[in-house]
This record gives C-alpha cells, structure tokens and sequence, in this order.
C-alpha cells in the first residue's frame, strides 16, 4: 500500500504536466464550442467560461446561432459545396494515379525511372508557381469560378504525392504474384482490377483521407480560382469572408467555424488510425 | 515484367497531361511572366526582382517568416519531442495525443477563428470575453493587449496558432520513433546508473537525430508557404505580413502579375533545397525500413 502510494506521488508531477498541456491544447477548442452554443447578449457580455459556474443549466444554450449561420450566412451552402467540390477532388486524382503508379510499378517502357522521378520531382513546386498562369488560361476557358476547374486543379496538385505513394505501395507487392498471373495469361488490366486495387485498400485508404481533408480544409486553391462566385464558394472561403463581414459577432463566427470543422472531426475520430498515416506519408506533399 | 509496347502510355498519358497543364506550364510561364511588368506586356529585365528583394513591403515579410522559421520551427519540433517522451510514461497515452494532434484535422481558417476569439480585445474596464485578456484582467495588473495589433506581440500571437496546429504532428512522427528505440538499451543505461537526463541528452536524442531533421524540413516548408493563418486573422496588417500572403496581394489587389510571379519564383528556389533534403532524409529512411 506504502509503495503503490510513493509511487503515485512520484508520477505525480508527470500527470499534472501532461494534463496541463492537455488543457492547454483542448481549452481554444472548448471555447469555440461552447460559444457557439451561447446566445449573442451572453457572448457578448461574459467570457465562455462562466457557463461553468451551473453547466447544466441548459437555458443558457441555444442553437439559434447554427440555424443562422446554416441559413442566413450561407454556411448550408457552402457545406454542400465543399461537399461537392471534395468528393470529386478526392475521387479522380486517386484513380488517374492509380493507373499511372500501377505502370511505373509493374509495366515496362523505355523511360520508366526517369518519367518517375520527373513525376515526383514536380513535389518541390509550390503551389504559387501555378496560380497566374492557370487562372488566366482558365479566365479564357470559362472555368474560373465553375466545380470542374476547381476539380481539375486539385487533381493537377494531388497528383504528384499520389504517384508516388501508390507506386511505392504497388512496387511493394509479392513479385510472384504479379509474375504468375501473368503467365497465366491476365492482362494488365484484369492484375491491376484484381490484384493490384485490392491489396491497396489501406494505402489508398489513407491517401484518400489525406487527400479529402487537403481539399477540406484548403483556402488557397479556392481563393483563386473560385473567389468572388459566393454561389460555389466552400466552407474555408465562405468563413474567411465571414470573418470580415461578421467582426465581433462572435456567437455567429464561432457556430459558422464549427460547421466548418464538424465533418473532419467526424472523420478524425472514426478512422484515426488511417487519418495518422495518411498525414504522416502526405507530409512530404509540396 | 514484360514489354508492353503502347499499353503503358495509356496508363501514365492523363497523368503526363494533367501534369503538363496544371505545374510544369504555369511553373515556366510564371519564370517567364516574372520579367514582365504589371500586364505582362513589356519586358522588364530584373525589375520585379529588385523590387521582391529590396522593396519595404517585401522585406517586412521576409523578416516575418524568418521570424517564423526560427521560433516554429524550433517550437514545435521540440514541444513535439517533449511532449512524445512525457506521454510514452503514461496509461492514458492515445487519449492525450489525440487532443494534441486535433487541430491537424481542423482547417487553418477554423483554427483562426478560435484564435482571433482567444485573442479577442476589449477596453480595460469591460469584462473580457477572450480567454488571454480575461486572464490578463484577473490575474494581473496588466492592461489587456491587443495581441494582434500591438507590433511586439502579433507575430508572436500568430506563431503560437501555427504551433498549436503542427506540434501534434511533430509528436506522432518523433513519437513513433522513440518508441522504435530498443528498451534493452535504455533499460541497461539505467542498470549502469545513468538518470534520465542523461539518457534523454546522450542516448534518446542522437539515436533520433535523423527523424527530427525529417520533422524540422518539413516544418521550414511549412513556413516558407505559411498563408491561411496570416490571411485571415491580420491579412499582413500591423507588420505581420509574410511572402505568401503579399504574392496574393500583388496578384488580386494591385494585379501586378510580375512582382506576383517573382515572389513566386523565389519562393520556389528557397523551397527547392530544403525539400531535396527532406526528399533524400525520406527516401533513406524508407530504405532503412
């Protein structure tokens, strides 16, 4: 008993530090979540946290904010655009590279290991370098301000990282197998629909994750070629100018980053340990 | 393998052509329109260069992300090594490093909203609703501080979000690491009556010298690009600029596709060396693995 009590208080100092950090990190997200929750006289009026003096006193809550937000500021439809503008952003880089990495992985051509590197290469190009000279082309085009434009780019952007990954990945697989069935007589195509893709399913798993949260969250690449067209704006671009125009409405602009974050968190949450590795292989991503 | 004949350039051809249009033309055309002027109608040598490398504006922001590069860099790599060790001696480990790594899964411009709302200023004799302010009030003397504006603390205010962002990255790789250093030896640094400072300073830290050097490239790219966080909590007011952000300005407010396109360019070359690093330090450790 002695023991397991000195023990304790030997860890002691450990656990408070580690739960102070803890706090620390957690304590800016409890703040927007409570806020949003609170009306505008009491956000306005006291700090978010004297709602701990009686938590449960739920009166003290509303959802008047999100239904504002959702409806009035435009956060419903920027959510469905964000939607629309990720699904495919996510879905069409992954296939085309898929096709490509199964190709530089188990194809042969004259060029293969040059063509590869030059591929991966293009990670060093900051998105920066892109931006005048596509926006123009996409101003003569039409595309500027439209969901394919904003598709394709993401696609231009994402593909480089997701060459790579899956080429790593596809190159990776039991050399015999690919060899066997070959011999076998399966063309490329049926080894890439049933050998290749489905002993993938993890690493495009964690590309797609990482891929979906980079379009998600991404400012930048919407900014450019979508900013100023409120009907297609998403979410990052919707609460950016919400940002200007709502000042210090906190209660609005608390609820309206929340809608922001929910599906992430949702995300973040049910599938953590793919959303980890698709983070920590996207972090060479230029 | 065998030869494929015309098979595999159907497989890579949309990859090459998307590749084509969307970075190896624009990245070209943008060295290209980097030595025109404003419209891109007439050649102008160096000037935007000139102007990127000695212009106030420009320099304010080169200041600010060397600012940035020093104290992120260095904070969130060693909060993300400290807070690795610390967590691997407790039970309740995955719970701890999931609030920590949280804000990764959040948008910069989210994490700027709860920011600014942390930082939120009122006069000194109203109750205030920001968290630090409200601390400020109640706990000290001090004035409260308009964390944004005031020049000797917005960038700081600004670095801290970014920190909050990526230290629970930094944490997850170096913590993968730490744990893949073998116990027997640490266990027997211990038996020798090394303490664990020692440990820490002479056996933890070498052994993983070449993560951390992947962890800290990766976050010199970051700031060289930082945008999100600065566009929308001070869109570079009150000295905070950084080069991304004024590249934007140049190309939307004063629609200077020159000087825009020279920032981009420099941005580029000083991208390219750090990423060669981080892009070798990769491979190598895959090789290791």
């Amino acid at each position: 008993m002695n023991k397991k009590l000195t023990k304790a208080l030997s860890s002691l100092p450990l656990n408070l530090v580690i739960i102070g950090i803890s706090l620390i990190w957690l304590l800016p997200s409890i703040g927007l979540l409570i806020s949003s929750f609170r009306p505008a006289s009491d956000v306005l009026s006291s700090g978010w946290w004297v709602t701990f003096q009686h938590p449960f006193d739920f009166t003290q809550y509303t959802l008047g904010n999100y239904a504002d937000v959702i409806t009035a500021q435009g956060m419903g439809r920027a959510f469905l655009n964000s939607l629309y503008i990720t699904v495919p952003s996510t879905i069409i880089p992954i296939m085309v590279a898929a096709f490509a990495a199964y190709a530089f992985a188990w194809m042969e051509f004259p060029g293969r290991q040059v063509i590869f590197m030059i591929v991966v290469g293009l990670l060093v190009v900051p998105l920066q370098m892109t931006l005048i000279p596509i926006l123009r082309v996409y101003n003569q085009l039409g595309l500027a301000g439209t969901f394919l434009g904003i598709w394709l780019a993401h696609t231009g952007y994402g593909l480089p990282f997701a060459v790579y990954l899956l080429r790593n990945f596809f190159g990776g697989l039991p050399k015999d197998l690919f060899e066997s069935a070959f011999l076998d007589g399966a063309s490329y195509l049926t080894a890439f629909f049933r050998l290749a893709l489905p002993l993938s399913v993890p690493a495009i798993a964690s590309l797609a994750i990482f891929q979906f949260l980079w379009v998600w969250n991404d400012l930048l690449v919407a900014l450019i070629y979508l900013g100023g067209t409120e009907r297609v704006a998403p979410l990052t671009l919707r609460l950016s100018s919400l940002v200007n125009s709502l000042g210090q409405n906190w209660h609005l602009l608390t609820a309206a980053a929340f809608v922001s974050m929910a599906l992430p968190l949702v995300v973040f949450f049910s599938l953590q340990r793919y959303f980890v590795r698709g983070i920590l292989a996207g972090s060479v991503k230029g | 393998m065998r030869k494929g004949g015309l098979l595999p350039w159907l497989y890579i051809g949309p990859t090459l052509l998307i590749l084509a249009f969307f970075l190896v033309y624009p990245a070209l055309n943008t060295v290209y329109l980097s030595l025109f002027d404003k419209r891109s109608e007439n050649f102008v040598g160096l000037d935007n260069y000139v102007w990127t490398l000695t212009s106030k504006e420009m320099l304010t922001a080169f200041r600010n992300n060397v600012l940035w590069l020093v104290l992120f860099t260095a904070l969130t790599v060693s909060l993300g090594l400290i807070f690795a060790v610390l967590l691997d001696r407790v039970r309740y480990e995955p719970v701890a490093k999931s609030i920590i790594f949280l804000p990764m899964a959040i948008s910069f411009v989210g994490a700027g909203v709860i920011w600014k709302f942390m930082y939120a200023f009122r006069p000194a004799n109203v109750p205030q609703i920001g968290l630090l302010n409200a601390i400020l009030q109640n706990f000290t003397n001090l004035d409260p501080i308009g964390w944004l504006v005031n020049k000797t603390t917005n960038n700081l205010a600004l670095i801290v979000v970014g920190i909050w962002i990526w230290t629970g990255f930094c944490m997850v790789i170096l913590s993968a690491a730490y744990k893949g250093i073998p116990k027997e030896l640490i266990e027997a640094a211990r038996v020798d009556g090394a303490n664990e400072w020692q440990i820490f300073w002479r056996m933890t830290l070498p052994m993983m010298k070449p993560t951390i050097a992947v962890v800290a490239t990766t976050m010199v790219i970051n700031v060289l690009k930082v945008f999100d966080v600065v566009y929308v909590m001070t869109n570079g007011a009150f000295g905070t600029e950084v080069i991304a952000n004024r590249m934007y300005k140049e190309m939307f407010h004063y629609r200077s596709f020159g000087r825009a396109s020279a920032i981009a360019v420099i941005l580029l070359l000083a991208i390219i060396p750090v990423m060669l690093v981080n892009i070798r330090r990769f491979r190598e450790q895959e090789a290791i693995r």
